[in-house]
């Protein structure tokens, strides 16, 4: 699991001309009536595309839904192995309405959001200081190196396991799994972005009359923002399936539960029902992040939008 | 790198140091800065010799240096924030600056919205404000185009008025140089030594761009080029040869 860097570089911006120079001012020239109908033009072409990939996005997803039923229900396919959607959506009402065998679904996802948001807390929050405090001091990072390298190349789902034999069957054991699975990307992100900081702007800080501890708060971590930001969306990823596997592994309640059971009595409906609503909620905290990374870097430039992600 | 550098610079005068690339003008800086030591001797900053950063000079750096992340008026109150004043005082003295370097009404702007020589207002804003009474700049100004250059040196010697501070003032382009300075030190090619110095009589308050057609201009310009001319042949042999 190697760093990802920030989305857009960030450091200093080569000789970049800018907006004219001389007497700043802010001009709002009037547009002339040609330069309005060119940006009517292109406001539109921007709103046709939008159209467009929201109608390519829906479109997938009615094919491909849509060819799974027709494929099931015509038999080609046996829905004993791969179930159907018009099952899958039973399931979910009949788990909506009537509650699952381990009480009422709302219960199931209140433990596994639980167990994944205290993850994902505890773990942004130790790697984020962990990684700021060794790229900060390099005598620390020496030492600790190779033991974050073996501990970063073991599988560490494993340890799944053996949460489940020191802390019990309750949510201690994932949150302790989901933490482990996502300190580590955000570690190492939070580390390189401490290391990656511009030496310029170090020195500038110091001559105005920084002291180290003024540097880090005022430099470093404003610098490692964005690759902290980007590790996010992936260890958002990461907290979820901690939760999950950590209750395949063994629980009382939650989806991952709701999951293994319905996969011990041949159901693969309830399988993708489940499948379903821990899609639903990562999507949510995705956009969540996403929010939280724009209102963190509104210093940035703006990416070009590249549709992806937004 | 460097050997037998030994000038100095007198309270409040501006120096300005020319030599060919590659030459140590801008470790020279960095030890006056006090973010390097000299391997044998010293520099002194009112008599007493540098050691470690010290709250009396201010630097401009060639490359950007603002944070991004802070706003004008932000990046201009950090040297007193870090200097232990109160924040509302900081941002009260910030504005003075903002308006001192023509940029009231782009406070709440992030450097990417602003031009190179904007940021370069900001800069200088940052660095003047904790009023330093050592100036160091290292080629300020080499990032910008030549009109928005001559904007920026003239509004270098109207900041440089109102505090006084010593400059040395490192640059490439000698018409800068003399147009700018009280004295213009020339470098000789590595190993880098002072080679001569020239003092600069041009009356002041100046302009930078008119005083450039004044006969007196012309006629430093030349004598100056001659000690400067044969320096530059040496270090552009040396790269030739080295590529």
């Amino acid at each position: 699991m190697n760093a990802q860097g920030p989305r857009s570089s960030t450091g200093t911006a080569p000789a970049d001309p800018g907006p004219a120079d001389g007497v700043p001012d802010r001009p709002v020239p009037p547009l002339s009536e040609a330069a309005a109908t060119r940006a009517a033009t292109a406001r539109r072409q921007r709103n046709r595309r939008r159209v467009v990939v929201l109608t390519g996005r829906v479109l997938v997803l009615v094919v491909f839904v849509g060819l799974w039923q027709l494929l099931s229900s015509t038999g080609t396919i046996d829905t004993f192995y791969f179930g159907e959607p018009s099952g899958v959506w039973t399931q979910l009402w009949a788990w909506t309405a009537h509650g699952t065998s381990q009480g009422p679904l709302w219960d199931q996802v209140w433990v596994t959001l639980q167990e994944t948001l205290l993850g994902f807390g505890i773990g942004v929050t130790l790697g984020v200081v962990c990684g700021i405090v060794l790229g900060r001091l390099s005598l620390l990072s020496d030492v600790f190196a190779p033991y974050i390298k073996t501990l970063n190349s073991i599988p560490r789902i494993v340890l799944g396991s053996v949460f489940a034999i020191w802390f019990g069957l309750g949510i201690d054991s994932k949150v302790a799994l989901a933490v482990v699975l996502v300190f580590f990307g955000v570690f190492f992100n939070a580390f390189q972005g401490a290391r990656e900081v511009d030496r310029n702007l170090i020195a500038n800080a110091r001559i105005l009359g920084a002291s180290n501890a003024k540097v880090t708060l005022h430099v470093v971590i404003p610098s490692a923002l964005s690759w902290i930001t980007t590790s996010l969306h992936i260890a958002f990823g990461f907290a979820i399936t901690g939760a999950i596997v950590g209750e395949l592994l063994g629980a009382q309640q939650g989806l991952g539960l709701l999951i293994s059971q319905a996969q011990a009595n041949f159901d693969p409906d309830g399988v993708y029902a489940g499948l379903v609503i821990t899609a639903a909620f990562a999507l949510i905290a995705e956009g969540l992040i996403t929010l939280l990374e724009r209102r963190l870097l509104r210093w940035r430039p703006r990416p070009r939008s590249s549709g992806a992600g937004s | 790198m460097l050997r037998d550098i030994n000038f100095s610079v007198a309270p409040g005068e501006f120096t300005a140091v020319v030599g060919p690339t590659g030459c140590g003008k801008s470790t020279t800086l960095s030890m006056i800065c006090g973010t390097d030591q000299p391997d044998s001797g010293e520099v002194l900053i009112g008599g007493r010799p540098v050691d470690g950063i010290g709250d009396q000079v201010g630097f401009v750096f060639q490359a950007d240096a603002v944070f991004p992340w802070k706003t004008v008026i932000g990046n201009i109150a950090t040297g007193p924030r870090f200097r232990g004043m109160p924040r509302k005082e900081a941002l009260a003295e910030a504005a003075d600056w903002v308006r001192r370097v023509g940029l009231a009404g782009f406070e709440r702007y992030h450097p990417h919205q602003l031009s190179g020589g904007m940021r370069k207002r900001v800069a200088l804003a940052q660095t003047m404000i904790n009023r330093p009474r050592v100036l160091l700049m290292d080629e300020p100004f080499a990032g910008l185009d030549v009109q928005t250059r001559q904007i920026m040196s003239d509004e270098l010697l109207s900041l440089w008025e109102l505090t006084r501070p010593s400059v040395v003032f490192i640059t490439h382009d000698l018409e800068e140089a003399i147009s700018l300075a009280d004295r213009v030190v020339v470098m000789t090619a590595g190993p880098a030594t002072v080679k001569q110095e020239f003092r600069i009589d041009l009356p002041r308050p100046r302009n930078t761009r008119e005083i450039r057609h004044t006969p007196e201009f012309v006629k430093l310009h030349e004598r100056i080029w001659e000690a400067l001319r044969d320096e530059v042949q040496v270090a552009y042999r040396r790269s030739v040869t080295a590529a």
